[in-house]
């Protein structure tokens, strides 16, 4: 049983609400920052704990806060990513709806830390139940004298807002949320200025997700060195991985990134194996961006060594032979799935959610999922893959904002490692629409566990 | 006459109250939100204008936002509006069926309105439910692990639902 920092008390009778929260040892991350610490001892913790950002980049959240601008006389913002969107994940909404109290906690000490006095939670349009239970937790918290005004007698002040979203993926990308939270269309900015310097409504903004901001709360409560043992190198602390596709035991878990992709896979604690007794065929470990991974590069990285779930390990062998952790959204396909046909349906949602800003993500998105129908249609050319991998190489690193980059990826990685399998679509235009890609000889590449 | 009641606009003021003044564009897209519920389920342009006067922006401001955002109605919709997820961890558990049984039982493809005006289907993509596929999102709530039993089901309990408040 792996070490539980955010999730230990999920399944605890009324945690929802502050009472139980409380009893349970919640807002005591609260009370030690305001009683006893700065600001600045607070960055200074998150940066020692090595927390890096939960919602796919991965960027050091303590050196992040770092970077906020501090101009005299001029409010600052904390504003709460919750707009998780990326395929595959569906953490936030795990620890929203079970741990309202968690997060608002995180916030309140982020927000001091950041000397936020207004902080939002931008949240996904489509959770359109979770805001209530929010707005309950954050009266219940200042009911109980830990946000509003002089809270705890410490002469600071804190109002938290919750906005939704109206259904665009893009409004993750830091900057798109900013735009849409001062009621403009989702178009990433460039950069820089960075949002530290120039956020929401030009001032100083540190925009994080929630993940990463409940992940405050263990921190201050442990210290930021304790935090930092717990976990493998630069993977520090816990991630919440929310597993999916063909396995037994879908949900979200908490993992301290020292366990085994196989493992994770195949063990009852986590996914419980593949359903229905079926074989292996691949995995996106990190939301649909990030590349997929065929079962023969999954356990073990390209050097014979065992992959595990962390940062580091995932990503061992770069795009070539490995993937990354992204936002721990992690879809597994079992030995019936055409990978054709799952990475059509992400170009669809990334030709969907593309903002339309930059012409390479908005035409190119569009051409990819054209192609990609035609090929599982039975109408594809050779030649079709070749302009495929072109189409993916020139949307790549020609953006604004990294959803070219999330666009191309999986098509990218699709390529390199099936290519086969977007052959035989050519070759079998007739069999290719009435049963998906045989797998026989993948068989023979891997360890088949029963 | 588009009005918003004096307890919505109470709420209006509220909302608009979390920005910093003169930021009160920043309220758009919780009062579009708040609009849609209130004024038929979609955003006719009239609607689209009062908003932009209540925010003081130009209409063009209003209408920009609002077709950029999927959840934002720009045409009439069903009482009911299946919106079904397709994107990959939901199309690997089955919900292609689940698209193709609605279209059978319904009559209606993705985009189209029953007869009747009570049912929309809309194919739509990734919603954050990847672990309880396939599902699909009906007014504030979600419906997950469909099967044709559970999609029978919810039918009957909208038709049901539909009769008792007519």
């Amino acid at each position: 049983m792996g070490v539980k920092l955010l999730l230990e008390k999920a399944h605890v009778e009324g945690i929802r609400t502050f009472e139980v929260y409380r009893r349970e040892g919640g807002y005591r991350g609260v009370e030690k920052v305001f009683k006893t610490m700065s600001p600045d001892a607070v960055v200074e913790e998150v940066k020692k704990s090595g927390l890096r950002g939960r919602g796919g980049a991965g960027f050091p959240a303590g050196m992040k806060w770092s970077f906020i601008a501090k101009p005299e006389g001029v409010p600052r913002h904390l504003v709460c990513n919750a707009d998780e969107s990326e395929p595959g994940t569906f953490k936030d909404r795990y620890l929203m709806e079970n741990l309202p109290h968690l997060l608002i906690e995180g916030l309140i000490i982020s927000s001091f830390a950041l000397g936020s006095n207004a902080t939002y939670i931008y949240i996904r349009g489509e959770y359109a139940w979770i805001p209530d239970i929010l707005e309950h937790a954050i009266a219940e918290a200042k009911a109980n004298g830990f946000l509003g005004k002089n809270i705890l007698g410490s002469g600071f002040d804190l109002e938290i807002y919750v906005q939704r979203g109206a259904g665009a993926y893009i409004c993750g990308e830091e900057t798109a949320l900013i735009e849409s939270l001062e009621g403009k269309r989702g178009n990433p900015r460039i950069k820089p200025p960075f949002p530290a310097i120039k956020g929401v409504w030009e001032r100083p903004t540190v925009v994080n997700n929630v993940e990463t901001l409940a992940a405050v709360v263990p921190i201050i409560n442990m210290g930021g060195d304790e935090y930092a043992k717990i976990g493998v190198g630069k993977s520090t602390g816990t991630k919440l991985i929310s597993a999916c596709g063909n396995i037994n035991k879908p949900g979200v878990y908490e993992i301290d990134m020292t366990i085994s992709v196989e493992d994770f896979i195949y063990s009852d604690e986590y996914c419980g194996g593949i359903a229905n007794g079926k074989r292996l065929k691949a995995c996106i470990p990190g939301g649909s961006s990030v590349p997929i991974l065929p079962a023969n590069l999954l356990f073990k990285t390209a050097k014979g060594e065992t992959r595990y779930m962390n940062y580091e390990s995932l990503s061992d062998g770069g795009f070539a032979t490995g993937s990354m952790m992204g936002s721990g959204g992690f879809i597994v396909l079992d030995e019936d799935q055409s990978v054709v046909r799952n990475t059509y349906t992400l170009a669809r949602f990334y030709r969907h959610e593309s903002c339309g800003q930059c012409s390479p993500c908005r035409e190119g998105t569009g051409w990819m999922e054209k192609l990609l129908k035609r090929l599982l249609e039975g109408k594809g050319k050779i030649s079709d893959i070749d302009l495929l991998w072109d189409i993916q190489r020139k949307i790549e690193g020609n953006t604004i904002c990294p959803l070219g980059d999330a666009a191309a990826w999986p098509v990218a990685a699709a390529i390199r490692h099936f290519r086969d399998e977007f052959e035989w679509y050519v070759n079998n235009p007739v069999e290719s629409q009435t049963r998906n890609y045989g797998l026989a000889h993948y068989a023979d590449e891997r360890e088949v566990i029963a | 006459m588009i009005r918003f009641s004096e307890d919505k606009m109470v709420k209006v003021q509220e909302i608009i109250a979390r920005y910093p003044e003169g930021k009160q564009k920043s309220a758009l897209l919780p009062l579009l939100h708040l609009a849609q519920d209130t004024f038929g389920g979609w955003l006719d342009v009239p609607v689209m204008d009062y908003v932009a006067e209540l925010l003081q922006i130009d209409p063009i401001e209003v209408y920009e936002v609002a077709t950029f955002y999927s959840m934002y109605n720009l045409k009439p919709v069903g009482k009911y509006m299946f919106e079904v997820c397709q994107t990959g961890p939901c199309m690997l558990n089955g919900a292609d069926n689940i698209v193709a049984y609605i279209t059978e039982k319904l009559g209606i493809k993705s985009g189209e309105t029953t007869a009747d005006g009570l049912f929309t289907l809309k194919t739509v993509e990734c919603l954050g439910a990847c672990g309880y596929a396939p599902m699909m999102q009906l007014g504030k709530h979600y419906r997950e692990h469909l099967t044709k039993e559970k999609v029978d089901a919810i039918i009957e309990e909208c038709r049901n639902n539909a009769a008792k408040n007519n």
